[in-house]
């Protein structure tokens, strides 16, 4: 039998990338690699459709206002269909920072409603306030984990998003801002969809939800993935609490 | 000299002085005293220079752009008010002029040259009301200081459509400032034309590089600009240089890189020690062997020259000029540290992440390398853009890398994606015990990498050791 492999697709990889995406790429990448696990790569940019059965994890970063508007229109266009089909069948979707705001229904910047893919019931607005920037920590409850955990990260978003009832976020403010600046709920996840406003190297400083992923993209339980030596991992986790004051 | 103003700048003055004396406050706090109490001071002091003020923009290399403009209009015989130390927001600016003013509305110079704050350009220019302006180049920076790239071009664009310097000098291969030479001629046709309006004989010089011999094999990932700003198309490049700098044009014919008058047609780049350039101006063609490495010191170099011919400096001063800079500080500044040389390098944002590291991998050989990563509001708080940068150009040619800092550990953990051995990856947060480690782990050169904090903090361990000067310049 041929090893599992990660079939990865990242939505916009030139456009939505602003705040180092790559970073997350890459850690699931090498971690892959260490473990002996196939990791294969695909891009879709505008206009290029998606084939929602060849990939086990989209991929969709932040862009600037300009670059995600484009971007936006084109996923509800020609990538929105093979979206939802792929989520139904549980492939996971993690949409980070200007991703989380296309996954809902709308953002709503200035006069215009930019529309969103609608994976799941959300609403963003981009309020006159101040953008929502800092160092945050969450408290999230995945399945296959034995208790809640931790993800440490960086916030910087003037969208405020608004889960509809029924919604669930992805976790609770231990630190920083959330979806709304009310410290409250952080993201969003339905399944296996996630957005979160912790933005590009959300990965690295978290390996753990890395291997989370990894794990469910393969269809494993985390805890039997083959332990790799993570002590820089951890030693960054450490200091991204810290520095988000937990 | 108004009364009020005199007792203002004194009172600014003996502040600072005693903030000094307590060991607190950077160079800019008299500066931002004096405009506390006086919010025109800047306006009202480099009114008294009669040779009037240029001012230097960009996200990288302000300050050694200044420095060199320095070192040529020096051999002019200006008598120069220059914030040297690099203290480049308005307190800063304020600062320099304050240490210059005398009595009875005296100035001790007569050509003001600034490097401002890119985010800050057009409050200060309001004030300063400069006759040369350089533009020099937008990456992507701190993004959680300073907001997006486009917010930048806007306030650029307002500054130039607001009527501005007599002379606009542009990055002809930055394709966001190029574009702003546009906004300038849209603004006087505006007006009826140049004749009439208030920029009368106003010029607007680009410059660029045209030895395609040191191009890139492509953009690379931390590339910013990439699209045509009037239809939103992805531009063409036929050459990239340096980041999204390069030769480019949009399909649909909506713009395309200008001709640059000042123009690099020949680099030759000697590791991470000098460059070679030959210098094409509309005042001849000149060789400089430029004490300072990379292509992005050569992209400094084309800025400063075309800023100071416009400033009225002759072609040989400007290669002499060029041939004199010493490195601002750390800027491929080296010193002595137990016997090894150490050269320090900043690094702040992906781009100038990348022009390092890619001349540290012209070197042959293995490299020591102590990177050093801050996570204070100076350094922006938000340290993603490590991963933006190319550590790979470097990470099968690290000997050892000694990593310190307050995310000291996210850094190693970049470098250790970036394909370099953990047993060759050492994690000492502080900055001291970080320099005495990577010291003391190896021999020949070692390469600091800090960013713009930990550079400060570096600079005053070097001092207190006795190994660096105690002031800048």
């Amino acid at each position: 039998m041929s090893p599992p492999t990660v079939r990865v697709c990242a939505l916009y990889p030139e456009l939505m990338s602003i705040y180092a995406d790559r970073g997350n790429l890459l850690l699931l990448e090498r971690r892959c690699a260490w473990r002996g696990i196939g990791f294969a790569l695909a891009g879709a940019g505008l206009g290029e459709a998606i084939d929602p059965d060849a990939h086990d994890l989209f991929y969709l970063g932040g862009g600037q206002d300009r670059d995600q508007v484009l971007c936006a229109h084109d996923l509800v266009a020609t990538k929105g269909e093979a979206l939802h089909a792929a989520a139904a069948r549980g492939a996971l979707v993690l949409a980070v920072c200007g991703g989380l705001q296309l996954l809902g229904h709308s953002y709503r910047l200035g006069d215009e409603d930019v529309p969103g893919v609608g994976l799941v019931d959300l609403h963003t607005v981009r309020g006159d306030g101040e953008r929502l920037i800092g160092n945050v920590a969450i408290e999230v409850q995945l399945p296959g984990l034995d208790g809640p955990r931790v993800l440490a990260g960086f916030e910087n978003h003037g969208g405020r998003t608004h889960l509809d009832a029924g919604e669930q976020p992805l976790g609770r403010v231990l630190r920083g801002h959330g979806n709304t600046g009310d410290g409250g709920a952080e993201g969003v996840r339905r399944h296996s969809v996630i957005g979160t406003y912790l933005h590009g190297p959300l990965l690295p400083k978290n390996a753990w939800f890395a291997d989370w992923l990894v794990a469910t993209a393969i269809g494993v339980e985390p805890g039997t993935l083959m332990p790799l030596d993570d002590r820089l991992e951890d030693a960054a986790h450490a200091a991204a609490r810290r520095a988000a004051g937990l | 000299m108004s009364p009020a103003l005199g007792a203002k700048l004194a009172a600014a003055r003996a502040a600072g002085a005693l903030s000094r004396r307590a060991g607190r406050g950077g160079t800019s706090l008299p500066g931002k005293l004096l405009l506390r109490l006086e919010p025109r001071a800047i306006a009202q002091l480099a009114a008294r220079l009669p040779r009037g003020n240029a001012v230097i923009s960009a996200t990288n290399g302000k300050t050694t752009t200044a420095a060199m403009v320095a070192a040529i209009m020096e051999r002019t015989g200006a008598r120069l008010v220059h914030n040297r130390a690099g203290a480049n927001m308005a307190g800063g600016v304020a600062a320099s002029l304050l240490g210059a003013a005398g009595q009875r509305g005296t100035i001790a110079g007569d050509l003001g040259l600034f490097e401002v704050d890119e985010f800050w350009l057009h409050r200060v220019t309001a004030q300063l009301r400069p006759r040369a302006l350089l533009l020099a180049n937008l990456f992507r920076d701190q993004l959680d200081r300073y907001g997006e790239l486009e917010t930048i071009a806007e306030r650029w664009a307002g500054v130039v459509r607001a009527g501005g310097p007599r002379a606009l000098v542009l990055n002809a291969d930055d394709p966001l400032v190029a574009d702003l030479g546009r906004e300038r001629a849209v603004a006087e046709a505006a007006e009826g034309g140049p004749r009439g309006s208030s920029r009368a004989d106003g010029e607007t010089i680009f410059f660029g590089v045209e030895d395609v011999s040191v191009a890139l094999a492509g953009l690379s990932h931390a590339s910013d600009s990439k699209h045509c700003r009037r239809c939103g198309t992805p531009y063409v490049y036929d050459t990239v240089f340096l980041g999204h700098l390069g030769h480019y044009h949009c399909p649909n014919g909506d713009n395309r890189r200008p001709e640059p008058q000042v123009a690099a047609t020949s680099v030759v780049l000697n590791g991470a020690r000098s460059a070679q350039i030959t210098l094409r101006t509309p005042a001849g063609t000149v060789e400089v062997a430029l004490p300072l490495p990379g292509l992005y010191n050569v992209y400094n170099a084309l800025g400063a020259t075309a800023l100071s011919l416009a400033l009225g400096a002759g072609l040989e001063d400007v290669r002499a000029g060029l041939e004199a800079v010493s490195p601002a500080f750390g800027r491929a500044e080296t010193v002595q540290v137990g016997g090894r040389p150490v050269s320090v390098l900043l690094v702040k944002n992906p781009a100038g992440a990348n022009e390092v590291l890619r001349t540290l991998a012209l070197e042959e050989g293995e490299h020591d390398l102590l990177a050093v990563l801050n996570d204070r509001t100076a350094d922006g708080r938000d340290v993603s853009w490590v991963w933006d940068a190319d550590f790979e150009l470097l990470a099968c040619r690290l000997r050892r890398a000694t990593c310190s800092g307050t995310r000291a550990a996210e850094l190693a953990l970049r470098l250790k994606y970036a394909g370099v051995p953990t047993d060759r990856l050492h994690v000492v947060d502080d900055i001291a015990g970080g320099l005495d480690a990577a010291v003391a782990g190896g021999e020949g050169p070692l390469y600091v990498l800090p960013t713009y904090t930990a550079l400060l903090e570096l600079r005053r361990e070097l001092v207190a050791r006795g190994l660096a000067g105690s002031a800048f310049g």
